[in-house]
């Protein structure tokens, strides 16, 4: 187990630096970070060289690369453009946890997605829960009513789910919920942000701003997750162990909870194991459309800056993310499952 | 088998030959009989049908009206593009029957000519895909070694980015890049061909590890080691005996490839770095709609409607065609 979880890592390694090497490549195309800092005044040509210089954007692509990855604190830079190599670099490069410094904020790369991750978190661990519950309830319900009119219904309602755009869907309920309600003088959800600044971060505010966003993430997700629960439920109810146990006389809300489900749901388990950290992603409509400060709306606020070390930072974050979980979601499968030996 | 058995007395006078034989159905026929079984399936092929002829005999229909701008009466895209800013906001009404956006053009034709884009770029994004995926697939699986492991753990790499960021980042990357470029009697924004490429090159991987697990499987059949003996190319190999036995999870992952290429120019164009205006699709003109959420509900409901309506009947078609070409499943 430990070797194969070595092994695995390992072989990570290489797929981290490609993503890394393709990202930091189409990073030197987004645009040119200096033009977006200009204040009212617009920075004279030589403004803009000596920020180049103290920014390190000066350099060529490859050794920007070299410093992102192992830092520069090893070398001596020219900071005021005399051509004398006096001052110490102050980076210590991603391998080294610095993910350098926002060019827009300039505050630590780390400190920003610290900040922000939790807010994030909270959506989507609490949207999470929410697919899980009703992707199985779902699920196992339409596999048991198999082919009756109510299992039509879901499905078409599925198929409805997961071919919409999610922002539209956050349009749709904004309307009904916060725009209509409002107007028809029924209790209204909020819109935008995470709480209503004149009555601070309370939990019932919170909570009153997630609805939204948590049932935007959710319906789209369990749309087609309850497929996938109804398809092995299916599957795993027409086994002969099933039928055993229905032949013993042992309760069908049994047979269908204890014996179907615990089988049915291992394929489920991979299924959201994969996904989690996509729905990092996943959430950068939604954040950006329910105001939501989160680390999605921070990607798309920071691109349209090309403030690439923040992009970067937040892209590599993910990857790893990426890597890390779905050797956890393999781990776990072969507990769950002793048939599958990892090798 | 059932044409023989079909008629009892057969089989006490047995026909001539000629009249008892019958055409073996192929795989495809086989297939095709399925894919019309599956009513959803036909459903969505209708509702394609309709939308298609919406995208392009809309226009000579129904796109004409009188452009105050430029005073005259204008028809076809002329019509999608005149802004009348006297009537910007307009909700539904018998000149506008979805109303007008924001600077007073016509929703209705600008739906027509926006379905035309939408459309264009589900298809072509997704032949750049399958182009891609299929190129990957196959020669990683037929050569193996080196050349497998290069291409897999590009493959992976390419996984371990979300898509959508992807998406953003290489709209960042390519866009303004190309000149405007003119397709069928149509000024396209050079920001089309930017969408369908970024589409294309981000979608792949997919397609691309479907197609390595069949050849990979295939390469190991007795006819590919007695061709190989024969001296057949690897080319040809490739082209004539391992490609037509992927053709069917190829058609399957394309179809839904469609769709999901059609929400992701919608998800691009929503963060701006989409089709650039004039030049409409259903995704840019939802782009800013949700500024006027309460305000003029119809700028994004009669676009959104339609992105739903196309990709749900794709995804019936996708799922037909699932259960057309793998009958177990």
């Amino acid at each position: 187990m430990i070797v194969y979880i070595v092994r695995r890592l390992l072989q990570a390694v290489p797929q981290l630096v490609i993503i890394s090497i393709v990202l930091f490549a189409l990073m030197q195309a987004i645009g040119d970070p200096i033009s977006t800092l200009g204040a009212r005044v617009p920075p004279r040509p030589e403004e803009k060289a000596r920020l180049r210089r103290m920014l390190g954007l000066d350099q060529p692509a490859y050794m920007q690369y070299v410093v992102w990855l192992i830092g520069n604190d090893w070398l001596k830079l020219d900071m005021d453009g005399d051509g004398v190599r006096e001052t110490p670099g102050p980076r210590r490069g991603i391998l080294r946890g610095d993910l350098g410094n926002s060019l827009v904020t300039r505050q630590p790369v780390v400190t920003m997605i610290a900040e922000r991750l939790p807010n994030t978190l909270l959506l989507m661990v609490t949207a999470e829960v929410v697919i899980i519950v009703f992707s199985l309830l779902i699920g196992v319900y339409s596999a048991i009513k198999r082919y009756t009119p109510v299992d039509n219904v879901i499905t078409a309602g599925a198929f409805v789910g997961f071919s919409m755009p999610v922002f539209w869907l956050a349009l749709m309920m904004m309307y009904l919920f916060a725009v209509n309600f409002k107007r028809w003088g029924l209790p209204y959800l909020p819109t935008i942000g995470m709480y209503d600044p004149a009555v601070g971060q309370t939990l019932g505010e919170v909570v009153r701003h997630m609805v939204m966003p948590v049932a935007t993430l959710s319906i789209i997700s369990v749309a087609g997750y309850s497929r996938y629960v109804r398809a092995s439920m299916i599957e795993v109810l027409h086994q002969d162990y099933i039928r055993t146990a229905r032949a013993k006389g042992v309760r069908e809300w049994l047979v269908v909870y204890r014996h179907a489900l615990k089988n049915a749901s291992l394929p489920f388990v991979t299924l959201i194991g994969l996904d989690i950290p996509f729905f990092l992603a996943g959430a950068v409509v939604t954040e950006q459309i329910f105001g939501w400060p989160g680390m999605g709306r921070m990607f798309i606020d920071h691109t349209n800056r090309s403030d690439f070390p923040v992009l970067m930072g937040i892209l590599m974050f993910i990857a790893l993310a990426v890597v890390v979980v779905q050797l956890l979601t393999d781990v776990t499968y072969s507990f769950l499952d002793p048939r599958i030996r990892l090798n | 088998m059932a044409t023989l058995t079909a008629d009892p007395t057969a089989t006490l006078e047995p026909a001539p030959i000629a009249e008892i034989s019958f055409k073996p159905r192929s795989p495809s026929e086989l297939a095709w009989r399925r894919f019309r079984k599956h009513k959803m399936a036909m459903v969505g092929v209708g509702v394609l049908v309709l939308l298609a002829l919406y995208a392009t005999l809309g226009g000579m229909l129904w796109s004409r009206g009188y452009c105050a701008p430029v005073q005259a009466t204008l028809s076809g895209e002329a019509w999608a593009n005149c802004n009348d800013t006297g009537q910007k906001l307009q909700g539904p009404s018998r000149e506008h029957i979805f109303g007008t956006d924001a600077i007073g053009r016509d929703i209705f034709a600008r739906t027509i000519y926006g379905g035309q884009i939408s459309l264009l770029i589900g298809l072509t994004a997704t032949l750049v895909e399958v182009v891609l995926g299929t190129l990957v697939g196959v020669v990683s699986a037929y050569y193996g070694g080196w050349v497998d492991s290069l291409l897999m753990r590009f493959t992976e790499a390419m996984l371990t980015i979300p898509s959508l960021f992807l998406l953003i980042v290489m709209a960042k990357f390519f866009g303004g890049k190309l000149p405007a470029l003119n397709l069928l009697g149509r000024e396209l924004s050079g920001s089309v061909v930017v969408i369908i490429v970024i589409i294309g090159i981000t979608s792949w991987m997919y397609l691309a590890r479907i197609v390595r697990a069949n050849v990979l499987s295939l390469r190991e059949l007795d006819y590919v080691s007695a061709a190989r003996a024969l001296g057949v190319s690897n080319t040809r190999i490739i082209m004539s005996h391992l490609l037509p036995n992927t053709f069917a999870p190829i058609i399957v992952s394309s179809s839904l490839g469609v769709a999901s290429a059609i929400l992701s120019e919608t998800y691009v164009s929503f963060f701006g770095l989409g089709v650039q205006v004039p030049t409409a699709s259903w995704g840019n003109m939802l782009e800013s709609a949700y500024k006027y959420l309460a305000s003029a509900p119809w700028l994004w409901f009669f676009p959104g409607m339609l992105i739903v309506l196309t990709v749900l009947a794709i995804n019936f078609v996708g799922d037909g065609l699932q259960d057309a070409f793998d009958p177990r499943g």
